[in-house]
């Protein structure tokens, strides 16, 4: 049973201590979507408020004004309701089974990638040790949704909308997974809260000052993932001008709905991962604050199955949440920004450049990012820029470090909890002099 | 039903796998022959990491049914490069229509 | 009924049913959709299983990419709308004898061996990872992938004797496979000249 509910979180321990193990873990699970599907609706709201209000500054125009006040901050909810009113249209033409199901598919596919978003130091979903590799994983199952909506409405418009979503969401997905590795190399584990521990400290610790590649691959990354989230100036999925509305036209009502919950999710869940794996997370970036705030956490924390059940602890993991959401929502901003301000790419142009400029510019970035700490070491005799070290993981992470043993040559060993090194691949004379280890 | 175990995930095994042979064997079309290869190869998937769970294989068998699901893939794009050259010179994805042997 | 058993019902119904949806629907894109139940199932149960980086392969080379594939060259391929090609009622009939033939065989075959008697996994200790019963065994899988094997040496003292040789070379073999496979495809789906032009 623990294998797929590890307990990571107080709710769990909690909960099994008290109504038994697979209640306990049943609920816990439960708990945990309720929160994450009630951000889910509720973000969407915020971000399409924030869409149109966006919009209408850049434009000189002042957006909606009228319900809910002066800044129309109800406007999305009215357009909710609204929407949930509308008749649920299925065209004679489509393929009524697959037409239906398609949003459901979409909108899940988002949800999912929410499992393994850090939102705080230990409030998490799931904490999967894959957590990276999970969220692109199932991020690219959104697309599928997409295709069986352009191809179920029985519109050459939506099959074209559809068409073009593949082909772009497909070539995209490679340079998101290979620009989410950078920092991944620099951290040695695919662990989203290990990952943001790593970056606690002053805001030069982040991902994204921590080297050249590492900075490069987080613009690299947003570019990439504004495409794969079809947002402009890549959102030739649904052009209007070209496609009347892509591979949505055919629908209405509350399914046409699920559509855009799920991309304004979406556009939240690529900002979470920028914002987990190079701008440090729940983490203000400003030394004494975080260490003042989190150091309680830290102490019981650092291995969370205990559990940390004070009410300060919960306190500090909301101002976290809150830092957390403060930095998507930001990158989320810069999305609607780009959006308004940019003029549209033709699909050829979109394709051309993901294919021939940003997938070669990551495979570089991933090599670079490789070789750097190597580099540095015979420059300047340490394999960090900055001096000083990101937060230690512990015994945890086993090292991957060049040593010798006598005279032969021990390219990987291993570290075990106990320190004991196990040699792996042995190499004949050929010494190597660099060592690329992070202590 | 208590305890799961290796021969409830094996019966499953089982299943995908002769629901992937009868559909490579009834499908007319190409592409469904295809999704039969890949029903048959995820069964020989669920085999291999049930028996790393459940017995010694350990890692060994994780580690193959990585290689499966990445030949899969492989597989499947090669094959669907020769769909697509089979519709292009006959105007149809039917492998029925597939019985001459000059090209 | 614990809660582990009760997700394997779930995910191998989802995955059983959804593959014999496959057989018997004739609509290709139909059968796109319920092999992506299938499969996205079979991640569910590799997770179950404690495989979590096979499961979330399966998910993103699987279901999110070699589907899109297929469903790719369903749409590439289809001569008109919602393309059906209808299996003669005969041949599925008897497809279905034998397919029940073959399953049966398997299934006796399964249940005849005492499973129980292999010695288990659960045994064994290791030392510095945790066990593949918690579902991290990703740390594992890359080192036995760079010629390391945790789960086999860890437990060795000193430097002594022989290793274990880990996945090193058939890693390699497989990227080069891969290679290989994107010219060949590029090369065999490329769009050809027309004659005389």
């Amino acid at each position: 049973m623990p294998a797929l509910f590890a307990a990571d979180s107080s709710i769990a321990k909690f909960l099994s201590d008290h109504i038994g193990e697979t209640w306990g873990y049943g609920l816990t699970a439960l708990i945990h979507a309720v929160l994450i599907i009630h951000f889910f609706a509720v973000a969407p709201l915020f971000y399409i408020w924030l869409e149109r209000k966006v919009a209408g500054r850049i434009q000189d125009r002042l957006g909606p004004t009228r319900v809910g006040g002066k800044f129309g901050w109800l406007q999305t909810l009215a357009d909710g309701i609204k929407l949930i009113q509308k008749e649920d249209l299925c065209p004679g033409a489509a393929d009524r089974f697959l037409f239906r199901l398609s949003p459901y598919l979409v909108f899940v596919a988002s949800f999912g990638a929410f499992l393994t978003l850090p939102w705080s130091d230990g409030w998490i979903a799931q904490n999967l040790d894959i957590g990276v590799f999970f969220m692109l994983a199932v991020m690219s199952l959104e697309v599928i949704g997409v295709v069986f909506a352009g191809y179920s409405s029985g519109s050459k418009w939506a099959l074209f909308g559809g068409m073009r979503e593949a082909a772009q969401v497909v070539s995209y997905e490679i340079p998101m997974a290979i620009c989410a590795l950078v920092p991944v190399i620099v951290a040695g584990t695919l662990n989203m809260v290990d990952i943001g521990r790593m970056q606690s400290g002053w805001f030069t610790n982040w991902f994204v000052l921590h080297d050249p590649f590492c900075c490069l691959a987080f613009f690299v990354y947003f570019t990439v993932a504004t495409a794969s989230v079809k947002r402009a100036p890549f959102d030739l999925a649904e052009a209007e001008s070209e496609l009347v509305a892509g591979f949505h036209t055919e629908y209405s009502g509350i399914r046409w709905s699920y559509f855009f919950m799920a991309e304004y999710a979406s556009m939240f869940a690529v900002s979470g991962i920028a914002t987990a794996l190079f701008l440090g997370g729940w983490y203000t970036g400003i030394a004494p604050i975080d260490e003042g705030l989190f150091a309680s956490i830290r102490e019981v924390g650092g291995s969370p199955a205990e559990g940390v059940t004070t009410l300060g602890s919960y306190v500090v993991n909301l101002i976290g949440m809150t830092i957390f959401l403060v930095k998507g929502s930001a990158l989320v901003f810069f999305q609607i920004w780009i959006r308004w301000t940019l003029p549209r790419l033709r699909i050829d142009q979109v394709m051309t450049t993901c294919l021939k400029y940003l997938l070669p510019i990551s495979c570089f970035l991933l090599v670079g990012v490789s070789v750097w700490p190597l580099l540095l070491n015979s420059c300047i005799g340490r394999t960090t820029l900055v001096p000083g070290e990101a937060a230690a993981l512990g015994n945890k992470v086993p090292r991957v470090a060049p040593t010798t043993t006598g005279r032969k040559t021990v390219a990987i060993s291993l570290t075990n909890d106990h320190g004991e090194t196990i040699p792996g691949i042995l190499f004949d004379p050929v010494p190597i002099t660099a060592t690329a280890e992070r202590e | 039903m208590e305890g799961v175990g290796l021969t409830e995930y094996l019966v499953v095994a089982g299943i995908l796998f002769v629901s992937g042979v009868v559909c490579m064997a009834t499908k007319r079309n190409a592409i469904g022959v295809l999704m039969g290869v890949e029903l048959v190869l995820n069964g020989a998937n669920v085999n291999f990491v049930a028996f790393s769970r459940y017995t010694k294989l350990g890692l060994d068998g994780q580690v193959i049914s990585l290689f499966v699901i990445v030949l899969a893939a492989a597989e499947a794009a090669v094959a669907l490069a020769i769909a697509l050259n089979f519709y292009n010179n006959h105007l149809t994805i039917d492998v029925d229509r597939g019985d001459e042997l000059k090209g | 009924m614990s809660g582990a058993n009760f997700l394997f019902w779930v995910y191998a119904l989802a995955a059983g049913g959804s593959a014999i949806a496959v057989v018997l629907t004739q609509n290709v894109v139909r059968m796109a959709f319920w092999l992506i139940v299938s499969l996205g199932s079979t991640a569910g149960l590799f997770f179950l299983l404690g495989a979590d980086f096979v499961g979330a392969a399966q998910l993103l080379v699987y279901v999110g990419g070699t589907l899109v594939l297929l469903i790719f060259g369903v749409m590439l391929t289809a001569s008109g709308p919602f393309i059906n090609m209808k299996t003669n009622p005969g041949e599925l009939v008897l497809a279905g004898v034998v397919g029940c033939a073959l399953l049966g065989v398997i299934l006796s075959t399964t249940g005849a061996v005492a499973w129980d008697a292999l010695p288990s996994s659960q045994h064994q200790q290791k030392l510095g990872f945790n066990p593949p019963e918690d579902g991290s065994t990703l740390r594992p899988l890359g080192m036995s992938f760079i010629g390391l094997r945790p789960d086999k040496d860890l437990d060795r003292k000193g430097t002594s004797g022989q290793l274990s040789t880990g996945y090193l070379l058939p890693f390699e073999i497989v990227s080069v496979h891969l290679l290989v496979v994107l010219v060949g495809a590029a090369y065999l789906a490329r769009a050809k000249r027309r004659q005389g032009s």
